[in-house]
């Protein structure tokens, strides 16, 4: 379970609060208007920013003193989410070891990794022979074979066609539910809370509201996300 | 195994001809110690005759050597410095480092020499040097109301630059003054060092430059090329004298004076004039090479003693810079 | 993330103590400082004029040939890039030389003039120590502004198209804003290498008017013997440095170099004939300013080329060691200090006089070891010294682009300490830190450094050897030595920048 507990953090002027849990497994879609905190409060959960208050825990334990290594999360950013200097599959490698060479049984995770978001063969490429739906399933890979509890999504799919994000967003919610992950995930694109999301987290005005299901939230939204949906 | 033994007996055998060796340090100026210099030769030459080792040091020019013997003082490992000239020689000698030759060779110099700590082993006359076919302005005075360009050194960095300014001292005294402000339209430029004055003469950057009377020696003998010749002036010409002297502090003491000999000697001074371009101190047996012969002989030899040099030098350098600003 | 703090920090203190402790084994010699006269003060005026004019120039006349570099593709560019890479990297004397042979009463501008029946140049004075500084330091300048045009995003070239912007708007809206980050280190740079000039402020100066700090250094300490003298102008010219970087260091970082030299961006703001004619114009005049005296040297050079005797391959051998000694030393050193103050602690290092700094090293070295057998190895410490602030203007501005794109990746897996050097730091640094081990490499080849006092018979550097030519008559061969050590040093720059530039995508 994911808990926030009394949770301030910010930087200059603003300032974000949240005080929630997520029931492990839940795909829960961070929504709200740009500016409202919704990466700061991502920031927050993957060690890169310290809270001024409160604490983040996982299944009880307190993250707030970890690096960002050292947490259970895995992260997919909005970009720069591959070197470029380096093939698909060293990319990938990335998630087991920082070294170079790699232990046949290794080799073969990866190569198992990228089976799974559909890109067997591609392992020898670099990022720059890829299209960015590819990029994004290399990175999702590495993420699966990160093999942490939680993973957070800063809009790393905000480049690709509603078609191409769609099918991405599938895949991620396949692979997270078969691996019983739990994931944050930040979205401009009410359509994507509905298309995987068991919860919305509305962010906004520099508070982040507790999970809400998905159906029912938008079946009767309160004032702030009717707001943001205009 | 077997071959580290040998390249021990090796390195101890050496280590023992070294012991019984003696050896001799001498710092001069780095010129003389370069392939084109005297140095090697005169290395081969005294070790055939002193059963030593002989070890140049170079250290930059005349001013820096004087400065390299300071920093070291008393600690220093040099037996013998050779290559400081009498604008030097004071200050040389102030430091108290300096020992008695006891020499009193014959020397062939313009003028008398009566140094107990230093002995001269080559000397020249500054002279601007110009193309054979440039027609040269015969005195100070005639330079400074001509057109000819000049090419200078400057005397906070350069032997002869300091050389040059002693020059208009000597011959002018009070009145120098009146000579570097009517030079200061001919000056072209004011190099570091000889080496890039010459240079930029010999690229036609001005019609003379600062030089010695024996520089066209060297474009003859070595190049075949007559074209070079050095301008006498009227008002005579001040000398550089280029001197050695024995450390108080050395641990070779006969050495170092065998060496000062030798310094004097035919073996020594024959390799001056085609190495270093100057005159020898003492004249050689088989007498100058064929060429120098040609070159000007000032009717008058200027040179203040090193306690006059030292004394005239601030004020003889204010001189030059006031006159020069202008 | 990044460099461990401890190994930054040791670093800074090793460059510090590099120079702060010869600085104060000439004062503890000297037995203190002596006050400065006012020629002294006269010295530091001129210091500061021929700096900051050099800088200002340098920096104003390199914004139009980055630009025209920036915006046209043509045959031979890339070559031109690094030809201009040459003067920088030359030695003082040989430059001068070059630059006479062109400027000089009897060079060939001169003689075309004459020919046309006007007076021939005079390049002795400010202007011509002006003039020599900015044909070393201009093609840097150019190198460090042009960096800045090819970080502009390409995007706002079309964006700037689409609204139909005049070229004077694009320059206003997009490049000045770039020019004002990137100019301020530029001109410091420049600036303080300018700031300790000697040889060339010295032989163009034209008199006793031009007296830098360096040459009062000199003076003090050859001609007076006062080392705490020397010791305190060199401090002068050190705060100076320091003033400067510092007040440069507040300004913005100049931009990384993005995608590389090799890419130019389109520009629909620049498809003017007229403005065509601008840069091609800009661009031979820049070219012909650099190159013509390159081309003298070259010319001058090859006679003696079949004259040198064999020392000065021998010699060529030892320049070669010192360059790359130099260049381990530099690269090893830039990459803990690729940060704000590493470069101000860098640029100030620049400015302490290498007289004063020889002299200090050979005060602490001497009881330890004896001077002549440690001659190369304090040349190649001095050499990667001074060309420390040059391999930082170029790495920093990277290694803090990778930071900023890659920093929380690298974090979120771990890739810390070592793991972010070898992984992610040097592979993403490869072209600057070739381009920087390129200069240096050059730089180290062709500098005397501090080797005076130090000099080894045995072992004489190029540049000390090509001395001993001119020093011996033998001017001829001297132009040969040049000749090879300006091909050495150029291949040197080459063979590291192009290292960097292979096989990265």
């Amino acid at each position: 379970m994911l808990e926030l507990e009394a949770l301030s953090a910010g930087h200059g002027d603003f300032r974000l609060t949240a005080d929630w849990t997520l029931a492990p497994g839940r795909i829960a879609a961070v929504l709200g208007p740009s500016g409202g905190g919704k990466s700061t409060l991502l920031d927050v959960v993957a060690g890169f920013l310290a809270p001024e208050a409160g604490r983040v825990l996982w299944q009880g334990r307190d993250l707030t003193p970890l690096a960002p290594g050292a947490r259970p999360v895995a992260m997919l950013f909005q970009d720069n989410n591959l070197f470029p200097h380096l093939t698909a599959a060293e990319n990938v490698a990335l998630a087991l070891t920082p070294k170079r060479r790699l232990t046949p049984e290794q080799r073969e995770r990866v190569e198992a990794a990228l089976d799974r978001v559909g890109l067997s063969g591609f392992g020898a490429r670099r990022p720059a022979q890829l299209s960015g739906g590819q990029q994004g399933r290399v990175a999702l890979a590495r993420a699966l074979l990160q093999r942490k509890p939680l993973l957070l999504l800063d809009e790393p799919f905000s480049a690709l066609g509603p078609a191409q994000r769609g099918e991405m967003l599938d895949l991620v919610a396949e692979l997270a539910r078969a691996e019983g992950a739990t994931v944050l995930m930040v979205t401009h694109a009410p359509e994507d809370a509905r298309r995987v999301a068991d919860a919305v987290v509305l962010v906004a005005e520099g508070r982040a509201a507790a999970p809400a299901p998905t159906e029912a939230l938008f079946a009767n939204p309160p004032p702030a996300l009717r707001a943001y949906l205009g | 195994m077997r071959s580290l033994l040998i390249a021990a007996g090796l390195v101890t055998g050496a280590a023992a001809a070294q012991a019984q060796t003696p050896e001799l340090t001498v710092y001069t100026y780095d010129s003389f110690v370069s392939d084109w210099g005297p140095g090697p030769q005169i290395e081969s030459a005294f070790e055939e005759v002193c059963g030593c080792d002989l070890t140049f040091v170079a250290a930059g020019d005349g001013a820096a050597l004087l400065s390299r013997i300071r920093l070291e003082g008393e600690s220093t490992e040099a037996d013998i410095v050779l290559g400081l000239d009498t604008n030097l020689t004071h200050a040389a000698r102030e430091t108290g480092l300096f020992a008695g030759h006891g020499l009193s060779p014959e020397l062939d110099l313009p003028v008398a020499w009566e140094d107990p700590h230093f002995l001269p082993f080559d000397w020249g006359y500054f002279a601007f040097v110009h193309d054979a076919d440039f027609d040269a302005p015969g005195s100070f005075t005639e330079l400074a109301e001509s057109d000819a360009s000049i090419l200078i050194q400057d005397p906070r960095s350069s032997t002869p630059g300091l050389g040059l300014v002693m020059w208009v001292k000597a011959a002018y005294g009070d009145e120098a003054q009146a000579i570097w402000d009517g030079l200061a339209d001919n000056v072209v430029t004011v190099t570091p060092g000889w080496s890039e004055a010459y240079g930029l003469f010999l690229e036609g950057e001005a019609d003379m430059v600062l030089s010695y009377t024996t520089s066209p020696a060297y474009h003859l003998i070595a190049e075949d090329d007559p074209t070079k010749a050095a301008a006498p002036f009227e008002e005579g010409h001040y000398m550089q004298v280029e001197v050695a002297g024995m450390l108080e502090g050395t641990e070779e003491p006969e050495l170092a004076r065998q060496f000062l000999e030798f310094m004097t000697g035919p073996a020594f001074q024959s390799v001056i004039p085609t190495t270093n371009w100057m005159y020898p101190a003492v004249t050689p047996p088989e007498g100058l090479p064929e060429g120098f012969e040609t070159l000007i002989t000032p009717d008058e030899a200027l040179l203040f003693t090193p306690a006059e040099a030292a004394e005239i030098r601030d004020a003889a350098l204010e001189e030059w810079r006031v006159g020069l600003s202008r | 993330m990044g460099m461990p703090a401890l190994l930054s920090r040791l670093a800074g203190a090793l460059v510090a103590l590099a120079v702060l402790l010869p600085l104060a084994a000439v004062f503890w010699r000297a037995g203190g400082a002596s006050a400065l006269g006012p020629a002294d003060w006269a010295a530091v005026r001129f210091s500061l004029t021929q700096a900051s004019l050099s800088a200002l120039l340098s920096v104003a006349l390199a914004v139009p040939a980055a630009r025209a570099l920036a915006r046209r593709q043509f045959p031979g560019r890339s070559l031109l890039v690094t030809l201009l890479g040459a003067p920088f990297i030359l030695p003082v004397v040989v430059a001068v030389f070059g630059l006479l042979a062109v400027f000089g009463q009897n060079g060939i501008a001169s003689r075309a003039l004459v020919l046309l029946g006007f007076e021939p140049l005079s390049i002795y004075g400010l202007h011509g120590v002006v003039l020599a500084h900015v044909f070393f330091n201009l093609p840097l300048a150019t190198r460090l502004i042009l960096q800045g045009w090819l970080a502009i995003p390409a995007e706002r070239f079309r964006l700037a198209a689409t609204l139909g912007l005049p070229p004077g708007a694009v320059f206003r809206l997009l490049e000045v804003p770039m020019l004002l980050r990137a100019a301020p280190g530029a001109l410091v740079v420049i600036f303080v290498i300018c700031l300790s000039s000697f040889a060339v402020a010295l032989t163009l100066g034209g008199g006793p008017r031009a007296t830098t700090v360096e040459l009062a250094i000199y003076q003090a300490f050859r001609f007076e013997f006062d080392l705490g003298r020397a010791a305190l102008l060199s401090v002068v010219q050190l705060l100076l440095a320091a003033g400067a970087a510092a007040l440069a260091a507040r300004l913005a970082l100049p931009p990384a170099m993005g995608a590389g030299l090799d890419r130019v961006t389109p520009r629909w703001d620049a498809a003017r004939a007229a403005l065509r004619a601008q840069d091609a114009a800009w661009l031979t005049l820049v070219a012909a300013f650099l190159l013509v005296p390159l081309a003298m040297i070259v010319a001058r050079g090859v006679p003696g080329l079949f004259e040198m005797p064999a020392q000065v391959w021998r010699a060529a051998g030892y320049s070669l060691a010192v360059a790359l000694g130099s260049t381990v030393l530099t690269v090893a050193l830039a990459l803990p200090l690729a940060s704000r103050g590493g470069e101000v602690l860098a640029v100030s290092a620049i400015a302490v006089s290498p007289l004063v700094l020889g002299t200090g090293l050979f005060l602490i070295l001497r009881p330890v070891a004896s001077p002549g057998d440690v001659a190369l190895p304090v040349t190649a410490a001095v050499n990667a010294l001074m060309a420390l602030p040059f391999a930082l203007r170029v790495i920093r501005p990277e290694l803090e682009a990778v930071r900023s794109d890659y920093g929380r990746l690298c974090l979120s897996l771990g890739l810390t300490g070592r793991w972010f050097w070898t992984r992610v730091a040097l592979p993403r640094l490869r072209r600057p830190l070739g381009f920087a081990a390129g200069l240096t490499a050059a730089l180290s080849a062709g500098d005397l450094g501090v080797i005076a006092l130090f000099a080894d018979p045995e072992r004489a550097t190029l540049p000390l050897q090509m001395y001993r030519l001119m020093g011996a008559y033998r001017m001829e061969a001297a132009a040969g030595a040049a000749l090879l050590l300006l091909a050495m040093s150029l291949a040197l720059f080459w063979a590291f920048d192009r290292g960097g530039r292979v096989a990265r995508t």
